[in-house]
Parts: structure tokens; sequence; C-alpha cells
């Protein structure tokens, strides 16, 4: 399988084309990662399969970058996020985060190794601990990895909440006190507290209200700025990723189907799902007009992927055969740091606004 | 002009709370023409939902639509109608379709047995002859292999799947007016794209007036020809969809129009609205929306600003109407100052 090594335009200036980006270190490297269900039905629980969450993911993330993990429901992009944090445990693959191989690690050390990795989650309803003031839920991580205590550990708590845009008297209030949009800021200063320099961003955004989203994606990118954070960026709204990340990859029934830089993807999808995807995605421009790819039918049950590229049965690509039903294509670099999971070529220059969906429709 | 179809005149819904009387909708009007789809946009709390809810009387104790309320249909006052009389209007005339399929459906029937329900009691057409017709909904919706599909359960379909059933309940009997509550928030973007089109395929074909409520400027930019912005229980704007994108008079549009960010557009820091919503029972005095204001000054702290036209068909509730050259001089909102 080929890797994506590509790596990211300097954090300093992201997505400056045509930069040269020195050779750099992955911060977290992810190689052929899988998250296996076993199906058990009746009475005695017997095996019926299994259902493949995640099947085969391999990318890099790099100090400093913001990696968007887009995708639709059930496509395998919350559960990626959870596997490299060992949150839920992957049946297959690797994960190296700062040179340390995540999967053997012992408990000991994989708490040691979480003060670096963190995770913000989506629902700041349900992940905050109600019975808990802001403060104590904001010091715990402090407390947990001894980072400071007593006065210094308040003192940090306050410096903390400050950051994220909190006034520090409401230390003492509880979640309920608060709205969705400033809950996510404290689970923003939870994960903050520890000092990590990679946290994955699991749909931080899809709860709030479009002004709320924009303060909490402002935040994220100053604090990125300002600590040099790296975040994997998980979510469904192709819009905001492709305002937040600096590469976005693509998943679909649990492999990544394409991988490259934010403007490239948005400006030249290769991949025939995910021309179908952008181009489903409503403007908010009443006057613009463009062709829509409608892709017919729905994802395939992960229980029963289709063979070969799992998005064979609903592709418009022109020269689609039965090939594509037999092969599982390999992600490979079709132009410049553009990877693209089809064994077909590119159908032509596919961009938005493009007439693929209406030469497709018509042939049909 | 012709008649509208619906004519919302000064709908105050207001709850009677232990915390204090909530004014959700507070003295809204509007109207929707024969055929037309209009979007009622706004953030959570603005009170879209409630809206539509008291179109179709739908409101419990304690909430209560106020007395002075119209809500003229098709030569009738909705408000003035019995219970009976009323039931006779929904789900025939009136017809809705919420945001989560599931809970709309009921889940210990087929879906064939729910479509079916509607024409049993609207036509009181017998057992057989309301099953085909819910078979032939299923096939207009774009359901494969409909006379299987109507023998299934809610829980055996996909999301989208389930939400072309609701549809399909919805358009059985034809109605005039059909409110659509968020119709595809839950839904992913591909589905909400079959979905939008097979809305937009359905109202050509029967002609059907469409409340789309929103809280998506890119679903309403694709379908609606009129927009309506709500903000605190008012109307804050209201304008063709062409003029409201090109041209937003409200600092309330504006700012939602500016958070978002697109597709294709240059990355630069998102515009945000300090602040949050205000809860309905304390509504800011003044303009409501002032304290999350770039342009606000004393006297949209004291006055509470009427609906300006601002053109033939676009109106704004903001003194800015009056006093256009405060425009040049943004400041940080109140509540940012704190």
């Amino acid at each position: 399988m080929t890797s994506p090594r590509a790596g990211p335009a300097d954090a300093g200036s992201p997505r400056e084309p045509g930069a040269v980006a020195e050779p750099r270190t992955p911060l977290l490297s992810v190689r052929n990662l899988a998250k296996h269900y076993a199906r058990k039905t009746g009475l005695f629980g017997r095996n019926q399969g299994v259902v493949k969450a995640v099947d085969g993911v391999s990318f890099e993330v790099f100090p400093g970058e913001t990696l968007g993990l887009v995708g639709e429901s059930g496509c395998g992009k919350t559960t990626t996020g959870r596997a490299i944090l060992r949150l839920i445990e992957p049946t297959a693959g690797e994960v190296v985060f700062e040179g340390q191989d995540v999967l053997h690690l012992d408990a000991g050390s994989l708490r040691r190794l979480r003060r670096r990795m963190q995770i913000i989650f989506q629902d700041p309803f349900s992940s905050l601990n109600p019975r808990m003031t802001i403060g104590a839920i904001v010091r715990e991580g402090i407390s947990i990895h001894r980072i400071a205590e007593g006065e210094e550990a308040d003192r940090r708590v306050k410096q903390l909440l400050d950051e994220v845009g909190l006034r520090p008297e409401y230390a003492k209030r509880y979640p309920h006190e608060f709205s969705g949009g400033q809950r996510q800021r404290v689970g923003i200063a939870r994960a903050l507290s520890v000092e990590p320099n990679f946290i994955v961003c699991d749909e931080p955004v899809s709860a709030l209200d479009v002004s709320v989203q924009a303060q909490v994606i402002n935040l994220l990118q100053d604090l990125q700025r300002d600590r040099g954070l790296a975040y994997l960026f998980i979510a469904h709204d192709l819009s905001v990723v492709e305002h937040i990340a600096d590469r976005v990859a693509v998943m679909y029934l649990g492999h990544i189907v394409e991988l490259t830089s934010a403007r490239e993807l948005y400006r030249e999808p290769l991949m025939p799902y995910t021309q179908a995807l952008l181009s489903a995605v409503p403007v908010p421009d009443p006057r613009a007009k463009r062709d829509r790819i409608v892709l017919l039918g729905d994802v395939p049950s992960p229980a029963n992927p289709p063979t070969g590229c799992v998005f064979h049965p609903r592709c418009h690509h022109p020269h689609r055969d039965a090939a594509c039903a037999a092969i599982v294509p390999p992600l490979e670099e079709k132009a410049p740091g553009h990877f693209v999971a089809c064994i077909k070529q590119p159908p032509t220059i596919v961009s938005l606004g493009d007439s693929a969906g209406q030469r497709w429709h018509e042939a049909t | 002009m012709p008649d509208p179809l619906l004519s919302v005149e000064n709908l105050r819904t207001y709850f009677y709370t232990d915390a204090g009387i909530a004014r959700a909708v507070d003295g809204v009007s509007f109207n929707i023409g024969a055929g037309e789809t209009v979007g009622l946009v706004g953030e959570s709390g603005c009170g879209k939902s409630v809206t539509a809810l008291s179109i179709l009387r739908l409101i419990g104790s304690p909430g209560r639509i106020e007395p002075d309320s119209r809500l003229m249909f098709e030569g009738r006052d909705l408000l003035r109608l019995s219970e009976g009389e009323m039931r006779r209007v929904r789900g025939n005339r009136i017809a809705m379709i919420f945001q989560e399929p599931m809970t709309a459906l009921n889940p210990v029937f087929t879906v064939g047995d729910q479509i079916a329900e509607v024409s049993r009691v609207h036509e009181k057409k017998g057992r057989k002859v309301a099953w085909n017709r819910a078979v032939e909904m299923l096939e207009l919706v774009g359901i494969p292999a409909p006379a299987e599909r109507a023998r299934e359960y809610p829980h055996q379909l996909s999301g989208g799947m389930r939400q072309r059933i609701v549809i399909a309940m919805a358009l059985m009997m034809k109605p005039a007016l059909v409110i659509a509550d968020e119709p595809t928030t839950a839904l992913d973007v591909t589905i909400q794209a079959q979905i939008l089109e097979l809305l937009g395929d359905l109202q050509q074909k029967f002609g059907t007036s469409i409340l789309l409520i929103t809280h998506d400027m890119g679903v309403v930019a694709e379908t609606a020809s009129r927009v309506i912005v709500m903000y605190g229980g008012e109307i804050v704007e209201s304008a063709p969809v062409d003029r409201i994108f090109a041209n937003p008079h409200h600092p309330y549009t504006e700012g939602l129009l500016g958070a978002m960010p697109k597709v294709g557009q240059e990355r630069e820091r998102l515009q945000t609205i300090p602040g949050t919503v205000p809860p309905p029972t304390n509504w800011p005095a003044g303009c409501r929306f002032h304290d999350r204001c770039r342009y606000s000054w004393e006297r949209t702290e004291r006055a509470h600003p009427p609906l300006y036209e601002i053109e033939t068909g676009h109106l704004s509730r903001c003194f800015l109407a009056e006093e256009p050259q405060r425009r040049a001089q943004p400041h940080e909102p109140m509540v940012a100052q704190s």
C-alpha cells in the first residue's frame, strides 16, 4: 500500500502554493489501522461475521498542522479518532506518536502519553461531569499528571479559562449554567490543561449554532497558532473542514478514498465519491448555479460491504467496469501530494461546477 | 396581487413557565403565496419552530397562542376553528415534515400502514384502497420496490428512506401547504441533496407551498424564493432570496452570513457574533439584538425598532434604516466589552 507521505507546507504559512516544505518527521503516523466488530446475534451469540468499521487506514499528522477527516455517518471517522488514542482498542495496525508505538504501551506509559494527545468531544452536554465545577473539570488533568498543585494549579486553571475566553470566576460554577458554546470552551480548556501537542477534535462544532460555531473555530485556530498544536479535525461539515484544515482525508465505508491538501481537494477532487460529496454541499449563494451529482441509494452496510472498491455500486465514473468490483483500489499518488483510491484515471478534470454529473445523468 | 394562501398576523405564542413568561414568538406577521417556498431561518431559540407549531395549533400547556393573533388560511382564521375542524386541516390541507424521521414514525406499525392511515382518516377510504394509495405514494417519493417496502417497519429503513416515508405521508392528501421543520438536518449531505431534490420535484408537481424552517443558509439559498430571518421571537429581516444574500440589511443577518465558512473561499478569520441568544423570558430592552450588535448606539438600547421597508418586499427591523451613516462606525459589541 502506498503511504500518503505528503508533508504540509510550514505551519506558519499553511497552503502557500509551491512552498517547498522541508522534510519533516510526522508527529503521528497511522499504518493500516483497522477496527472490526464481531456481529453476534441470536440466543447463544453465534458469530455472524464482522463489521469492518475501519479497514486499513493510513495517514500522518505533522507538527502544527490540521488534518481534516471527513465522511458521512458510519464511514469510520470517529472510530479512527478514538482508536488512535486507544479509547477504542484497534483490531490491527500501527500507531506511532513521537516515535512511540502507541498500541503496545503498558497502562502507565499510555497514561503518560495521554498528556501529549488529547480529545475534544462533539457533545458539550454529555462530555462534562454535571457534578463537578468547571474549575474541578479543568484541574483534574493537572492533578493526575502532577503538573501543578495547590495555588499554582488554581492559577493555571484561571489562566486556561481566560485563554479560551471564559471569565476566571466561572471556575466555581457547574456545567448546566453554561450555553453549548461555553461548555465547548470548557472542553477545550480541559484538553489544553495537560499541555498536549496533538488534539483529536471529534466534531467539535457540529452541535453549535453558526454564530457560536464561528467563535469556537476562531478559538481553535488561535490556540493552534499560539501553542503550535496539531489537530486531527473530524467533521461531516465540509465547509468547516475546508476552512480549518491544511490537508483533508475523505473516508467512505471504513477506507480513506482521497487525501490531499484542502485547497487541492476542493478545487479538484479526483475520487468520484469526493466529487459527489462536494457537489452536494448547499452553497449559500442563490445565484450560484451548478450541476449536482446526486448519488443514488444509500451507503451500504459495513457488515456487508461491496467487493472491490467499496464505492463502485454508486459510482458515476464513466469508465466504471467489472474490474472496480474485483480490485480493492490502493491509495495512490495521482498528482503531487494528491492520493486517490481509484483504479481508473480520474474522470478528466472535474472541478466543482463542471458538468461531469450532468453528462452522467444524460448517459443513464 | 392575489390573496396569500396563509397570512400570519401578529402571531404571539407565550409560555407561562415558573421562570416567567417566555415570549417565544412575539408579534410575527408574514404571508405565503400559493406555490411559494419561504425559508424561515434563525438560530436555536429564535422562535422559528414555535411559529411552525403555532400555525398547526400544536401548542400545549403551559404555552398559549395569544388571543389577538390571526392565522388566515384559505379564507378562514385557523384560530377560530373548533378542534374537530382543525383536525380536518392538519395532515389534509396543511402537513408537517419533522426533523427526525425516526421519532415522527411509529415503530410498531409498518410504514405502509402509517401512510395508509392518512387516507383512511381524511378520505374515509377502505383498508385495501388506502393501502394501494400508500404504495403509489412510496413509488412517487422514489422508494424502490414500494410494495415490499410498505410492509417494513421504520427501523428497517435508513434515515434517508424514513424521511421519504414522512414526505409520502405529508403529501398523500395533496396539501396546499407543507411546513418542513429542519427536514434534512439529521441527514448526511449526499442524502440531503436527494431529499431537497425530491421536495422540489413534488412541489412542482402538486403546486404545494412550502414553509422551510432551517438554520442552514445554504439550504435556504438553494430552495427558497423568499427568506424570513428571526431573532428573539421576532422577524428581524425578510426579503427575496437573492436580495438577502447579496445585500443583507439587518446586522444579525449580516453576522449570520459572515459566520459561515464557505467552500472555495479564501481562509480568513470567520466573523463572529459575540455572546449568545438571550433567553425568551428576558429579551433585552430596546432592540433585542443591541448588546451583540456592532453598530448599536443609545437609541437602540432604549427604543424597539419597527420593521422598516428598505425597498419593495425587503423589510428590516433596524434603526440603520433611518440612520444609515452609523454603518460606517462599527465597534466592539457590548457583550464583548464586559
